[in-house]
């Protein structure tokens, strides 16, 4: 049946893969008809997919830096672009952008059109260039073509406060998953969560993290998107949501105009007890904000997750694997892709979920009912009893307004299945889908910061002759020290202090986005610039973030810029010194000035060898 | 300063000489940049010229969704995976014309 290498049966084998998940969803519904229970049919999902991503990651162990750091060079196109689809779309991706969705309306809408042209920015910009140097990690590429140590240690800097910010994030929202498929206390939930991160990531680095995530890829969207197909066709929605809803979306409306948007003063809900982080419906649907100010909001957020998706390292370094320039081009759309199919679908679930909350004509909906019948609802018990949604009723008519309605954003990814009335088995696949999504970012991300300390701290500057067995043994042991201190720090249950995902994209975007994209695209960037560029955008930025986060000193955003947003001013003060501090240094020598003519070409040798 | 750097350019183009034909490289280049230029031009209009007009484009419909509403939630998302593709293959037939392209492994 496989004939040939391991390459060329991909296709067979993923497709095989497929298969027997399908297979395994098929058993799961017959276990759940025969009478299994809910809990165990959680349990055996994550346990099951678990498994299997251990499994692809023991079977891709290697010894050789090249297939440890670049996963050989040998990933084809689609795989590649179906392992950053994965690498990318983290577990709040996959939990909580549908209910962003769902509360925020078109301006929160704004990060799902952030979160996808930045790839346009990898594909013209970087990308075939990075792939043409032939770097390791992005950290290589900076301290390659700008030459020496300092400018490589600012790279890493920048690359360790981005991606750490983020990974705590993945290796929360794994333990939050963990703890509720397996029923153990969250803190015991992080460390298992930890150990299938590893589990896919030690012994084979990149190879067995490309592997691992084409395999979470495939999990992650049949979770994605089986609810939505089937919510859709079951309360005749249309045969294909993403075409279909709109009359849905303009039912929503009239709906809304209907029940009344009100929002809720903070000191009604205090009265009223409603858990922290509980949101209720009070942003139109698909209604647009007027005005200059509602306009900059929505451009400014969207510029910088687009700009920051460009300066991720995490991502930048998966088009390092591909086997040809070419490739790494043509991969960046493939990503794009399934990215899209996900994304698309967000929207989507957030109407369908919404509509079978809102709408009276349908057997689902609770607005407008009376309290006491939504109370006896076995979702709606269920859920409250965990805190995940709350009634509060503020005008005591013993009727839910929708205003009086509060759940957390989570829920809506994570209940709608059985909201909208979906076997049990619906929602142990999307708990199966969820751990894939946080697993396989965590992975990436842990592996950017482990390679970029191993390959350009460990050895660049402090021993350049260590062997193969050193490098990657030291390699292996900082992948677990990272993974554990993201795990301690998310076991302390601190995340909220530390900020949003997005700040990770402003930390990229303010320290590396114009020194990666100058160090191609201008031959006249020099060292000293680049070092300047790095140091002052990040503390401009970062400086900033500290005096406009309401947590910390909370002034008041200037133009709107809040702590969302930094990246806007960390990435001009980057650009502004970067240039300057360039053409008052020495022009760069005549072997770096030949090295970015290569670099521009896509035939050719790499800059960087396979082996370096 | 700069008088170095003027010295220093030529110098690096002799080099680049004697791996292939110094005016094929630069043009090839141009026409990089050229189509680099094009691709952003596109990017900005579906990612932030449309969300300009937000609010105005709002009452049109297409398929039955308010424009801007199905713009932020598919249609330019859609656009960008399309633009992508069409700028690699473009790309390819760039590199293709000035011999750059790389053969197939």
């Amino acid at each position: 049946m496989f004939k040939g290498g391991f390459i060329q049966n991909l296709p067979k084998i993923y497709g095989l893969y497929t298969g027997g998940f399908i297979v395994f969803i098929l058993m799961m519904a017959i276990a759940e008809q025969a009478g299994v229970t809910a809990k165990t049919i959680g349990i055996l999902f994550v346990a099951f997919t678990v498994a299997i991503y251990a499994l692809i990651g023991y079977l891709s162990r290697t010894v050789q830096v090249d297939a440890y750091y670049l996963a050989g060079r040998q990933v084809p196109t689609v795989f590649n672009g179906m392992a950053t689809a994965a690498d990318w779309m983290s577990g709040a991706s996959f939990v909580a952008l549908a209910g962003g969705v769902y509360f925020g309306g078109y301006s929160y809408m704004a990060f799902l059109v952030g979160w996808t042209g930045g790839y346009v920015l990898v594909s013209t910009l970087l990308a075939p260039y990075l792939r043409k140097f032939g770097c390791y990690t992005v950290p290589d590429f900076i301290g390659t073509r700008y030459g020496g140590n300092g400018v490589r240690f600012c790279a890493v800097l920048v690359l360790v406060l981005a991606s750490f910010t983020y990974v705590t994030a993945q290796i929360n929202a794994t333990g939050t998953i963990a703890a509720r498929a397996l029923g153990i206390p969250f803190e015991a939930g992080v460390w298992v969560g930890l150990v299938s991160i590893l589990l896919c990531s030690m012994l084979g680095g990149m190879r067995a993290v490309t592997w691992t995530q084409v395999a979470q890829y495939i999990v992650l969207i049949i979770a994605y998107l089986i609810p939505v197909f089937w919510i859709s066709n079951k309360i005749g929605a249309g045969v294909f949501p993403h075409l279909m809803l709109g009359d849905e979306v303009a039912r929503i409306t009239e709906l809304e105009g209907q029940f009344g948007l009100a929002k809720n003063s903070a000191a009604d809900m205090k009265a009223a007890g409603v858990p922290g982080g509980l949101k209720s419906i009070a942003v139109a649907h698909a209604g647009v904000g007027a005005g200059g100010m509602a306009v900059w909001k929505y451009i400014s957020l969207a510029i910088c997750m687009m700009v920051g998706t460009a300066s991720l390292p995490h991502i930048l370094m998966r088009y390092f694997t591909t086997p040809s320039v070419k490739s790494a081009r043509k991969s960046v759309a493939w990503s794009l892709f399934f990215i899209f199919l996900l994304y698309s679908s967000a929207p989507m679930l957030a109407t369908l979920s919404k509509i079978s909350l809102m709408d009276p004509n349908l057997p689902t909906g609770i607005i407008g009912k009376s309290i006491a019948d939504v109370q006896s609802i076995e979702w709606v018990k269920q859920w409250s009893s965990q805190k995940q949604v709350f009634i509060a009723d503020f005008n005591g008519d013993g009727i839910l307004q929708l205003n009086e309605w509060f759940m957390r954003t989570g829920v809506v990814v994570l209940a709608t299945p059985e909201v909208a009335g979906l076997p049990y088995v619906i929602s142990g696949l999307v708990a199966a889908g969820g751990m894939a999504a946080a697993m396989s970012t965590a992975d990436g991300l842990i592996l950017a910061i482990a390679n970029a300390l191993s390959h350009d701290v460990y050895y660049n500057m402090i021993d350049p002759k260590a062997d193969v067995r050193k490098r990657l043994i030291v390699a292996r042991v900082l992948l677990v020290v990272i993974g554990a201190a993201g795990a301690y720090i998310a076991s302390m249950r601190i995340t909220s202090i530390l900020g949003a995902v997005a700040w990770a994209f402003d930390f990229a975007m303010s320290g590396l986005f114009f020194p990666l994209v100058l160090g191609v695209w201008w031959k006249r960037a020099t060292r000293e610039g680049a070092i300047a560029g790095m140091l002052s955008g990040l503390a401009a930025g970062t400086m900033y973030l500290i005096w406009v986060y309401p947590k910390f000193m909370g002034n008041p955003a200037w133009l709107g810029i809040d702590h969302l947003r930094f990246g806007l001013i960390g990435a001009p003060v980057c650009l502004v010194v970067m240039v300057v501090v360039s053409l008052m240094t020495k022009a760069p020598d005549a072997a770096t000035q030949r090295m970015v003519d290569e670099v521009r070409v896509p035939s050719g040798k790499s800059i960087l060898g396979r082996a370096h | 300063m700069l008088s170095k750097w003027v010295t220093s350019q030529p110098l690096s183009y002799v080099n680049v000489n004697i791996g292939g034909n110094m005016s094929n490289k630069e043009k090839h280049w141009q026409k990089t940049k050229g189509h680099m230029i094009m691709t952003l031009c596109l990017w900005a209009f579906f990612s932030m010229v449309i969300f300009l007009f937000g609010y105005e484009i709002n009452s049109m419909s297409f398929l039955g969704y308010p424009l801007a509403y199905y713009m932020t939630a598919q249609g330019s998302l859609l656009a960008f995976v399309i633009i992508i593709f069409w700028f690699a293959n473009k790309q390819e037939k760039i590199d293709e014309e000035f011999g750059f392209g790389e053969k197939e492994d």
